[in-house]
């Protein structure tokens, strides 16, 4: 019989699919989380294709901090619509209520609402196992990164605890109270990404391609108005054909300068690019290792 | 500074049609290779270049790099490339287990996933983690230093490991004036030393990772050398690809899936061969056949499916299959048993406890299984087998293992899938071991249960009771004997037919080879176990009297028995007043340093989490204590 070579977003795919399976055959209450993103995009069409016939049995999960761009909550509720999947939406009522937001409150921002928040969340709902869509590729500190992530009962990750991986066996045994948070694409690469959503068609949130768009610039960063919350001072936003190259919060997701306004245009654009993903985000501008220690904290 | 140029750059192409790009891009390959060596063999600079000469560092990483460079490099004015890679120093500093770190590029041809693991022994365990996956192995050797030990410490895990293909990176060379004798000379050495391993063979290349020669392309510093570079080599290597889909059909089962009751699917990672629909399959362990009906994917039905593909898969018959179960060609069935001979890495702070129950995870099924005594450790530098009683963190040896029932599997040379496995540790739920298996041992398949005529059900019914396992755990001078003395008589009285196995009774004969280690204490538990189970399947009410001071152990005799059969009763006496009891002396003796991996004293007690009767002695007299179990018992 002739053999068939696989190509390496082939390879992916199954293997992706293959952990999602793992994870609903062995986790008592799976979640996947979603965050709107081009990452949680792929990843919830691989969930899609893991369980198809049936829909994906788990809910989504969107910790939600009210400052996403206004595109990303309208993708949001219909791609759960469209998968037949639960959607269910967090925000931390403590951050509520004291009106925790990205000018006045810096790192506390990302911290109560995002971290805080998605402790809450699983919490709530006695999640044992979370879906997320971070990749090994993103920075040094991901590397080593395992796909299954173990937490203590208290969410604390603990480096000198996490288990080895070998073959395709992972071990998702856990007492009771403990949790795992579990990496599907952690081997896809930013352009395995965009070359997957090109290749399977997957609907991305429109602030990936490049269009006017109301901008102003703080901190060396371009920064869209995307509602009236954003503290003008009575400066007039500029319109500048931007995109955005990963989304999170408006206030905190810096836009690049660009005419990409297809996905090969835009998949053009990133190969020639010479800055790294995660340089648009000002949450990693903070410190040196803060990935590292944001994620003993709980975050992802 | 130099920085030299990217020759796997593709820009123009990019630029001028990302459509044509993107098409051929999409048909690239998939290459998961892991090197070996230490930092001093020149592995992150390899690795950092690889990166670089492949375009995968931007301009912001690259800025930073220059600037680390300048400031902690060890290249004077040159880019230290190791820099990109290298965290281990700082690991260590911040008490992060040093691990296997993934990294990726591509180039026009592949994408490529390198497992990085740091190379020196104590980190045996991450080297095998990585090599695990990997389709390839780069060796790396110091052209100045030649054969070293670790580079045979690593060569013999490539080939535990099962990876093909072996790279010999002679690195470094630009530091022996790229001396061809000097190359020639190791690769010789190399040679016996590999073929003496099993390796038959290997790709030797000169390189320098740090100057760049070889690496992309064939170097003018090595006119001599007409091999191909290091980057060619990688991109052309032949995949697995077509081997394992030439091998019988084998997909273990993940997951049912049935969406409502008109559909029932098996969804898996098809392992090895091919699958049709038509064609015939067989469900192991059951040995059921039937067809293929569909081949379901998200994307339409599929009229082939191959080896690494995810799919799920309809049977023409209605019959039993789940999660853990192997469907096979069935013509080709795999084997099934349940005693094995295997090699065990050992990955635990806690070393390997033979006779103890541990999970064992393979493919998609996790069953109980018992490490025997190790018929060796392999000394991982020289080869050598070693006698040993157990194994310790990142040591490698071969033992036999036994499951609490037959499951399919392959050899581990056939099938990494199907005969790799792990060993996960029953309480702390740590993957405790990677094991790979040799082959079945015939012993299973040849001992059967003898099926009696007088079954266990006749035998209690002549008894007029319902056997049972009253099992007292405490620690020593809790008072079990005791109690288990008044219990007995009392169950006399009332002509129940009992016997009472009591801990120091056992250890004057059954047990009288055994001593008070935690191997000895397992064995001595299981033994009392499995005659406790042939009481009972005589129709006897069974007491036991040990101080059973291990959860694993307890829970192992429990899942021998009956569910309703097997009574944990805790005999709970705090340690003060145990010791000030000290009816036989011994606590005294062990405070004194007289007696070893004492109960409570140098050894620790586990208490039971959910026992069926809790009897605090501080409260009730033995007598009370005896009508406790009594009324639990016969209510």
């Amino acid at each position: 019989m002739a053999s068939k070579s696989l190509t390496h977003l082939q390879k992916l795919e199954a293997e992706s699919i293959h952990i999602m399976r793992e994870v609903v055959a062995e986790a008592e209450n799976p979640v996947m989380l979603y965050s709107v993103g081009k990452d949680s995009a792929v990843m919830l069409h691989l969930a899609k294709k893991a369980f198809y016939p049936s829909p994906p049995p788990f809910p989504l999960l969107h910790v939600d901090t009210t400052w996403k761009f206004q595109d990303m909550y309208k993708l949001r509720d219909k791609a759960a619509k469209d998968a037949g999947m639960e959607l269910l939406i967090y925000q931390n009522p403590e951050a509520k209520e004291r009106g925790i937001n990205p000018f006045d409150h810096g790192a506390l921002h990302t911290d109560m609402w995002k971290t805080e928040g998605l402790k809450q969340a699983l919490d709530k709902y006695g999640f044992d196992a979370a879906f997320g869509g971070a990749r090994r590729d993103e920075e040094k500190a991901r590397a080593k990164e395992r796909v299954f992530s173990f937490r203590s009962a208290n969410h604390r990750w603990d480096p000198k605890n996490q288990r080895p991986e070998l073959w395709h066996l992972y071990n998702a045994r856990k007492a009771k109270g403990e949790s795992v948070r579990v990496f599907p694409i952690s081997n896809w690469t930013e352009l395995d990404i965009w070359q997957y959503i090109h290749l399977e068609g997957i609907e991305i949130v429109p602030l990936y391609f490049s269009a006017p768009r109301p901008t102003v610039i703080r901190d060396g960063l371009i920064l869209m108005v995307d509602d009236d919350r954003f503290p003008l001072n009575g400066e007039e936003p500029v319109m500048r054909s931007v995109r955005f190259r990963t989304l999170g919060c408006y206030p905190l997701t810096g836009a690049v300068e660009s005419e990409a306004k297809t996905l090969p245009e835009v998949i053009q654009e990133m190969l020639l690019t010479t800055t790294s993903e995660r340089q648009g985000r000002a949450i990693d501008h903070d410190q040196a290792a803060s990935m590292e220690k944001k994620k003993q904290e709980g975050y992802f | 500074m130099t920085t030299p140029d990217p020759i796997y750059k593709t820009d123009a192409l990019i630029a001028e049609d990302i459509d044509k790009y993107l098409e051929t891009h999409q048909h690239k390959t998939m290459l998961r290779f892991i090197t070996c060596g230490s930092v001093d063999d020149g592995k992150s600079t390899l690795i950092g270049r690889l990166l670089y000469d492949s375009k995968m560092i931007f301009e912001d990483q690259l800025a930073a790099l220059e600037a680390d460079s300048k400031r902690s490099g060890t290249q004077g004015e040159e880019i230290d490339f190791a820099l990109l890679v290298d965290g281990l120093a700082a690991e260590r500093e911040q008490g992060i287990t040093i691990d296997v770190a993934y990294r990726f590029f591509a180039t026009e041809k592949r994408k490529f996933i390198v497992a990085d693991t740091p190379g020196h022994e104590q980190y045996t365990r991450n080297m095998v983690t990585g090599a695990s996956t990997a389709d390839l192995a780069v060796i790396l050797i110091d052209a100045r230093k030649g054969i070293l030990t670790q580079t045979r410490r690593h060569s013999y895990i490539v080939k535990l490991l099962g990876i093909r293909h072996v790279v010999l990176a002679v690195n470094k060379m630009d530091l022996v004036d790229y001396n061809q004798a000097e190359f020639d000379k190791i690769v010789a050495d190399y040679k016996n030393f590999a073929n003496s391993i099993g390796i038959d063979a290997f790709t030797a290349i000169p390189i320098s990772g740090f100057k760049g020669d070889n690496i992309t392309g064939p170097s003018d510093n090595t006119p001599w050398y007409t091999g191909t570079a290091l980057l060619p080599l990688l991109e052309t290597v032949e995949l697995e690809d077509s081997v394992e889909q030439e091998a019988p059909f084998r997909m273990p089962v993940q997951w049912v899936n049935r969406p409502n009751l008109d559909f029932r699917g098996f969804s898996g990672l098809i392992a090895s061969g091919t699958v049709r629909p038509g064609a015939e399959v067989r469900v192991l362990p059951s040995g059921k056949t039937s067809t293929i009906a569909r081949i379901v994917t998200f994307d339409g039905d599929r009229d082939l499916a191959v080896a690494g593909e995810s799919v799920t898969l309809t049977l023409a018959d209605e019959i039993d299959c789940s999660r853990g179960q192997v469907i096979v060609a069935a013509q080709s069935p795999l084997e099934v048993a349940d005693q094995f001979e295997t090699t065990l890495v050992w990955m635990d702070e806690h070393n390997l406890l033979p006779g103890r129950a541990y999970w064992m995870k393979i493919g998609t099924q996790t069953v109980s299984a018992t490490v025997h005594e190790p018929k060796y450790e392999v000394n991982v530098n020289t080869q050598e087998h070693l006698a040993s009683k157990t194994l310790d963190l990142n040591a490698i040896g071969v033992a036999n293992i036994t499951t609490d029932r037959e499951i399919p599997f392959a050899s581990y040379d056939n099938s990494r899938d199907l005969g790799g496995f792990i060993l996960i540790d029953k309480i702390t739920n740590q993957t405790v071991a990677a094991g790979m298996i040799h082959f079945a041992l015939r012993r299973a398949q040849n001992i059967h249960w003898q099926a009696t005529d007088i079954g266990r059900d006749h035998h209690a019914s002549m008894k007029h009771q319902k056997p049972a396992v009253l099992w007292l755990t405490g620690l020593s001078g809790s008072g079990k004997s005791t109690i288990a003395n008044i219990v007995e008589k009392k169950l006399a009285r009332m002509n129940r037919h009992t016997f009472l196995l009591d801990g120091d009774n056992v250890r004057h004969g059954l047990n009288k080879d055994l001593g008070f280690t935690e191997a000895d204490r397992i064995e001595n538990i299981r033994r009392v176990g499995e005659v406790a189970k042939l009481m009972t399947d005589a129709g006897l009410i069974v007491i036991t009297a040990f101080i059973s001071p291990f959860r694993a152990e307890r829970n192992m005799v429990r899942s021998m028995m009956r569910p309703d059969e097997f009574m944990e009763i805790f005999v709970d006496t705090p340690l003060e007043v145990a010791e000030s009891r000290d009816v036989k002396g011994l606590y005294a003796k062990a405070r004194a340093g007289e007696l070893k991996n004492f109960t409570g004293i140098d050894s620790p007690y586990e208490h039971p989490e959910a026992p069926e009767l809790r009897i605090d002695t501080t409260e009730m007299s033995p007598e009370e204590a005896a009508d406790a179990i009594i009324a639990h018992l016969i209510p």
